[in-house]
């Protein structure tokens, strides 16, 4: 009979195994390609369009120039319609519709405002010559070689007024940067949108958590899309254009307001994931394809932003002001980055951050100059529009910069102080003056009487796509406790939520079953004349 | 009455041997992998632990249902007919005869093989709580389908639960159900039997008629 007992538990293993084999195997073939993959090498492979044009070969541009706007005439002279087409787009009106746009009466919690183009300091970034609105300077984004226009020119004109030989030669060498840089001309690249986009809020880093000088010449593994040893994608590789309109700005307008891969529509703009992807790149069958309708691509694959670079957290603009010894000063906090400075108040910054996750549609909402805030909460300068019951909106990950920042206490609206220049809080330290000459430059009101407020303001992060490897693991957002999706309520997400009755009336169902038979047995055992002893 | 007296019966059939430890095995892989699903512990890790259940969810489906084509066909479905004849004395057994040593009022036999209580927990498992984790089972399982199978207006929280409020119920039957089997003649005699087939009765009992479900053995 136990070899009968045998073979029978042989066939129940056999079957065990079988199985168990299936599962198994279920997961072994992860090695094979997934399709999204396979998809987005196919529109993208070969070699990427070039341009038809040698600018070294053109005789206009060999001329010796005195000025920017001399150049950019010189460039207009063939590409006639290229500046009529680049001052309707938002990088030149900085401008998202009559009230919304940087140049408008939008605010953020970093330097707050750009006074409708008056605080010079943030032309810097502005696609203009010399920091001026009226030409525009082409080669911020089209020139290969890196030159500092305003010194050049400037020295140029010290040095060609020169009756000195050697000033002379000087003079000829400018000229020489000057033409080797007007005839270097290409589609722009990592650096071109980086000069401004790495530095946006004035420093490396400041404002986007994913985007920062890192990015220049990034490795695969800080994003397999523009990494050198990866795909090596320069930023026009998904922002494509149209009329120098680029795509992927977000205002009131989502980068892409239809989810369309190139399989649907060959023409779509490359702006979202999916228009390379796919909405189920994952292996067929593979839960993460089930994940798309709700997830966006970015919540598992970027991990974590700011990852070579830090990036500032915080600005504390109420603790601006503080005088050592009677004098500004500066302190450094970690990662060497400044913690404060007496003309910016206190700041934070973090390397390797957690994102923060929103129902997001692709549109980004906030509060202007205009705009009345109750200064009782944190006030959400900017915020991500979206809602689960919202079909085209996804989980999406965040960097959310934390301000304090001051308001009208009787208006109620946040205040957009003038930052830079004579009249700038940098140089008086005095709040009302700054605030009065920032508020008249946008003409908005301010009743004298001002106080701080709690600010959030928001980035989309969807650069630093990391490799698979590296991607958020099931467990961090099906966790019990302080799991990435924590602070998203309203939808039951397993292994995250809990139903305290079910669980109480659970575990004392079985601990109390688990009791019962324990005191039974102890019964059997101990009882004068039980059944099994007298069995045997 | 005395050991001697026991004689050996072919109680359990080959397939029913087998269904009852691959389903234990099913049971148990379920109830690890899914109270890690919930969060209640970490063993796999949350990823595998969703696939296993996936897959060992699955493997019950089609094994529930050969369960259900044997009962059937064998007739054995008549063991489960419910009844409250003798379910006194059963009760009163367990919960006193027990200790005095006294014999099982209800002694199997093959056509015979559940007591009163045994029939209602067996029933209520095969037809009711059973079902009821196969289907919210399935249906937590096609979550992203439901659009398309028209449960639009179902609720995940609810079926989650109703699975969970299930899977209690059933951990909580193993609880007693492992410890019933030691209430044999010896500790291990219910379980040898349940791997052999064979079990140990005594010969002098009285099996009533209504007690028998006739079946054709198979």
């Amino acid at each position: 009979m136990n070899r009968m007992n045998l073979k029978r538990w042989a066939g129940v293993m056999a079957v065990g195994v079988l199985l168990f084999s299936g599962i198994a195997s279920g997961e072994e073939e992860n090695t094979d390609t997934a399709p999204g993959r396979t998809m987005a090498r196919q529109a993208v492979r070969g070699e990427r369009p070039g341009i038809t044009v040698d600018h070294s070969r053109i005789d206009a541009l060999k001329k010796p120039f005195s000025s920017g706007p001399e150049i950019t005439g010189t460039c207009l002279s063939c590409h006639t319609e290229a500046e009529s087409q680049f001052h309707q787009t938002i990088h030149w009106t900085w401008r998202a519709d009559d009230v919304k746009g940087k140049g408008g009466f939008s605010l953020n919690n970093f330097c707050i405002s750009a006074n409708k183009m008056t605080d010079k300091g943030c032309l810097s970034c502005h696609p203009g010559w010399n920091k001026a609105v009226e030409s525009v300077n082409c080669l911020v984004c089209h020139g290969q070689k890196e030159i500092n226009w305003e010194e050049a020119f400037a020295d140029l004109k010290v040095f060609a007024a020169s009756d000195d030989a050697s000033e002379k030669e000087i003079a000829e060498e400018i000229r020489a940067n000057i033409r080797d840089a007007v005839t270097n001309i290409g589609l722009p690249g990592r650096k071109n949108c980086g000069s401004c986009h790495f530095y946006g809020g004035g420093g490396d880093g400041v404002k986007h958590g994913d985007l920062d000088s890192s990015m220049a010449r990034p490795n695969k593994a800080l994003d397999v899309h523009m990494g050198e040893d990866g795909q090596n994608f320069t930023c026009t590789r998904c922002h494509t254009t149209k009329r120098h309109n680029i795509a992927g700005r977000i205002y009131t307008v989502p980068a892409a307001t239809e989810r369309k891969s190139l399989v649907e529509d060959d023409l779509t703009a490359k702006i979202t994931c999916e228009s390379c992807h796919t909405a189920t790149p994952h292996k067929k069958g593979s839960k993460p394809n089930d994940h798309t309708d709700k997830v966006a691509c970015q919540t598992c694959h970027i991990p974590y932003f700011a990852r070579v670079n830090p990036t500032k957290m915080s600005w504390d603009w109420s603790k601006a002001g503080k005088l050592k010894d009677g004098k500004p000063f500066k302190s450094k906090g970690p990662y060497g980055k400044k913690d404060y400075l007496t003309v910016k108040g206190e700041m934070r910054w973090e390397k390797n951050v957690r994102p923060e996750y929103f129902w997001f549609n692709g549109s980004i909402d906030g509060v202007t100059a205009k705009d009345r805030v109750d200064p009782g909460t944190v006030v959400a300068v900017s915020h991500p529009v979206g809602s689960q019951d919202d079909p085209n909106s996804r989980i999406f990950p965040f960097k959310v910069h934390r301000g304090v920042q001051p308001y009208d206490k009787i208006h109620k609206t946040l205040l957009a102080p003038l930052l830079s220049g004579d009249k700038g809080y940098w140089k008086t330290l005095d709040w009302n003056s700054a605030l009065a000459v920032g508020q008249s430059a946008l003409g908005l009101p301010f009743s004298g009487e001002f106080d701080f407020v709690e600010t959030t303001y928001v980035f989309p992060t969807t650069h630093m796509v990391a490799p698979k490897n590296n991607v958020v693991r099931c467990s961090e957002c099906h966790v019990r406790n302080d799991g990435r999706m924590a602070d998203l309520a309203g939808f039951y997400m397993p292994g995250r939520n809990q139903n305290r009755w079910i669980n109480t009336i659970g575990w004392v169902a079985v601990l109390g079953a688990a009791i019962g038979v324990t005191v039974h047995g102890l019964g059997r055992i101990f009882s004068p004349k039980n059944g099994r002893k007298e069995n045997g | 009455m005395s050991e001697n007296k026991l004689i050996l019966i072919y109680l359990y059939s080959r397939y029913e041997r087998f269904w009852h430890w691959l389903q234990a095995l099913l049971i148990l892989v379920l109830l690890a992998t899914g109270f890690e699903v919930n969060g209640a512990w970490t063993l796999l890790g949350f990823e595998t632990a969703v696939t296993v259940h996936n897959y060992t969810g699955l493997t019950w489906l089609i094994t529930f249902a050969f369960f259900v084509f044997w009962v059937f066909t064998t007739g054995e479905w008549r063991q489960y007919i419910p009844t409250t004849k003798k379910m006194l004395a059963v009760i009163r057994y367990y919960g006193y005869g027990i200790f005095r040593g006294e014999a099982h009022p209800f002694p199997k036999r093959k056509d015979a093989k559940h007591n009163p209580l045994q029939r209602l927990t067996y029933l209520s498992l095969a037809a009711l709580l059973l079902p009821v984790q196969m289907t919210t089972g399935f249906l937590y399982w096609g979550y992203n389908s439901w659009a398309q199978w028209g449960f639009s207006w179902l609720s995940l929280e609810i079926v989650a639960l109703v699975h969970l409020a299930g899977a209690f119920a059933i951990l909580q039957f193993l609880v007693i159900h492992i410890y019933m089997t030691t209430t044999g003649h010896s500790l291990l005699a219910h379980i040898r039997a349940m791997i052999t087939g064979w079990e140990e009765v005594q010969p002098d009992a009285k099996i009533e008629d209504w007690e028998k479900a006739p079946v054709k053995t198979g």
